[in-house]
């Protein structure tokens, strides 16, 4: 059961990922991507019992910054033959830089792929918001305040960016 | 307490098939409320006092031709009212409609799905409610309806955020963030808007605007924007949109009665030694409360006129957001002020 349902989640996802890579229309790869992180939350909640992160992953990325991508994308109103002609050279950079992550990833995961223990072990109730909060304040406090200026400073600098005139302000 | 898979279909069935009901007469109703207050009949040809309207609406609905345009992306425009609808119906899972029932010697929960982040899972459900109208508007390819669909998420992006925050204070007293376990906490008359009368007005604001009614309903403003997101919808698709809202408009109710009001809770329940009596009443009751926010909905949108887009955005990131974070840091040094105390 857990089997069948943990392959069909993982088959729709790498599907829909693909999917974001090569459809044409923007508008349609952007939907796709909505649907990787749904299933990506369908993994967080079922196999890990993470049902916080998995409900945060869909109201953060999903439901907010993929909004925000949408909105660009029908502003833009991009397709093809809007779409700026790259030159030879830059593609053939992409492409190698694509293959030397890719061997990176690879060789830092190999050990990884074959372990698939953990998929299934319901890691018991480290993913409920009770325990979680707990952790993060306690054990994680620095961190966690440490990376919450980093959002802070993030958010300053967008207004910052987003004001046309400092000085009329 | 033991949980057969038949108890929750049944409740399942019920709650899809109440919340398309009451979606259903919502209309009639609004119709009546809106005549009511203009000094008018409203329909009653249908029936008695029009009570078939609704009936023959839908029929219509479904007869009229269904025409794709031309020009539109066609799997767009048709997942747009879908999702709309579905993200619609989703919500109520978690929703705690009674406490519980005893049947059979056994004890039946009468709320689908107890999950500890029930109300997270409003937010999720929410914030994916804005697909559907911005896939459509775009999928529609119409200007009037792009810039209703553009209107409409920008709007609903902007309440998010103060409807959220105006949650916390809720979620900080309660300290959970499972509705059961809310409703649980507001026994008898112990309700949570006595202590939080502020985040309920922000939360009933944000409701508004997050169902796109009056007097936030910019994204299907006629007078500049023709239909907006759903100008190019006929037949059926545009009745799930518009049923979408009815649909909406019944949730929130109920979460705004279940998260402020007490939800099945009313005064004097312990007086009442019987589960299934308690259940029953409890329900009376929360449906009372759920009835009286939708005839509130529909009053303030028969009584105000809409806001410029400027003023909406205005009292949503300039007046609310903020008002929201205050009250949370009120609730907060209330709470450790009286917890040193005890």
């Amino acid at each position: 059961m857990n089997n069948i349902l943990f392959l069909s989640l993982s088959l729709v996802s790498i599907f829909s990922a693909i999917m974001v890579i090569f459809s044409k229309n923007p508008m349609y790869s952007i939907l796709f991507l909505v649907l990787t992180f749904f299933t990506l939350a369908g993994h967080f909640a079922i196999f890990l019992g993470a049902e916080f992160l998995a409900i945060v992953n869909i109201i953060v990325y999903a439901g907010a910054i993929m909004v925000l991508f949408l909105f660009v994308v029908m502003l833009l109103n991009l397709n093809k033959e809007s779409e700026p002609n790259t030159p030879m050279i830059s593609k053939i950079a992409a492409i190698i830089a694509g293959g030397m992550f890719l061997l990176v990833l690879f060789s830092a995961l190999t050990n990884q792929i074959y372990a698939p223990e953990p998929l299934y072990t319901k890691a018991g109730e480290i993913g409920l918001v009770k325990n979680l909060g707990k952790i993060l304040f306690d054990e994680y406090l620095i961190p966690f305040e440490i990376s919450s200026v980093l959002f802070l400073s993030a958010m300053v600098g967008a207004v910052m960016l987003g004001k046309k005139d400092l000085k009329q302000g | 307490m033991e949980i057969l898979l038949i108890d929750k279909v049944f409740l399942i069935v019920i709650v899809f098939a109440v919340s398309l009901v009451i979606a259903l007469y919502s209309t009639l109703a609004e119709r009546k409320v809106s005549a009511f207050l203009q000094d008018r009949l409203g329909p009653n040809r249908a029936g008695i006092f029009g009570l078939l309207q609704p009936v023959a609406d839908g029929v219509k609905f479904f007869f009229k031709e269904d025409i794709i345009p031309n020009h539109a992306d066609k799997a767009l425009y048709i997942l747009g009212p879908s999702i709309s609808m579905i993200t619609a119906l989703m919500t109520s899972a978690v929703i705690p409609w009674g406490s519980y029932i005893e049947f059979d010697g056994r004890q039946i929960a009468l709320q689908v799905a107890d999950i500890n982040i029930g109300i997270l899972y409003v937010f999720a459900v929410v914030s994916i409610g804005v697909y559907g109208i911005m896939i459509g508007g775009w999928g529609s390819n119409n200007k009037f309806s792009l810039l209703g669909a553009l209107r409409a998420s920008s709007q609903m992006i902007s309440y998010e955020i103060a409807m959220g925050l105006s949650i916390i204070a809720v979620v900080m007293m309660t300290g959970s963030m499972s509705l059961g376990e809310i409703v649980r906490q507001q026994h008898g008359f112990n309700w949570n808007i006595f202590y939080q009368p502020i985040g309920f007005l922000i939360f009933c604001i944000c409701a508004f605007a997050e169902c796109n009614r009056t007097p936030f309903d910019l994204p299907e403003c006629e007078a500049e924007l023709v239909g907006g997101y759903h100008t190019e919808y006929s037949s059926m698709k545009l009745g799930l949109y518009l049923f979408s809202e009815y649909i909406n408009i019944f949730i929130s109710s109920a979460i705004m009665s279940a998260m402020f009001f007490g939800g099945y809770n009313f005064p004097f329940m312990d007086l009442i030694s019987s589960p299934n009596l308690l259940a029953a009443l409890g329900l009376i009751a929360f449906f009372a409360k759920i009835l009286f926010f939708i005839f509130f909905f529909m009053w303030v949108r028969w009584t105000i006129p809409r806001f410029r887009y400027d003023q909406l955005m205005t009292l949503g990131w300039k007046y609310l957001i903020p008002l929201a974070l205050a009250n949370i840091v009120v609730t907060g040094t209330v709470m450790l002020i009286s917890s040193s105390f005890k």
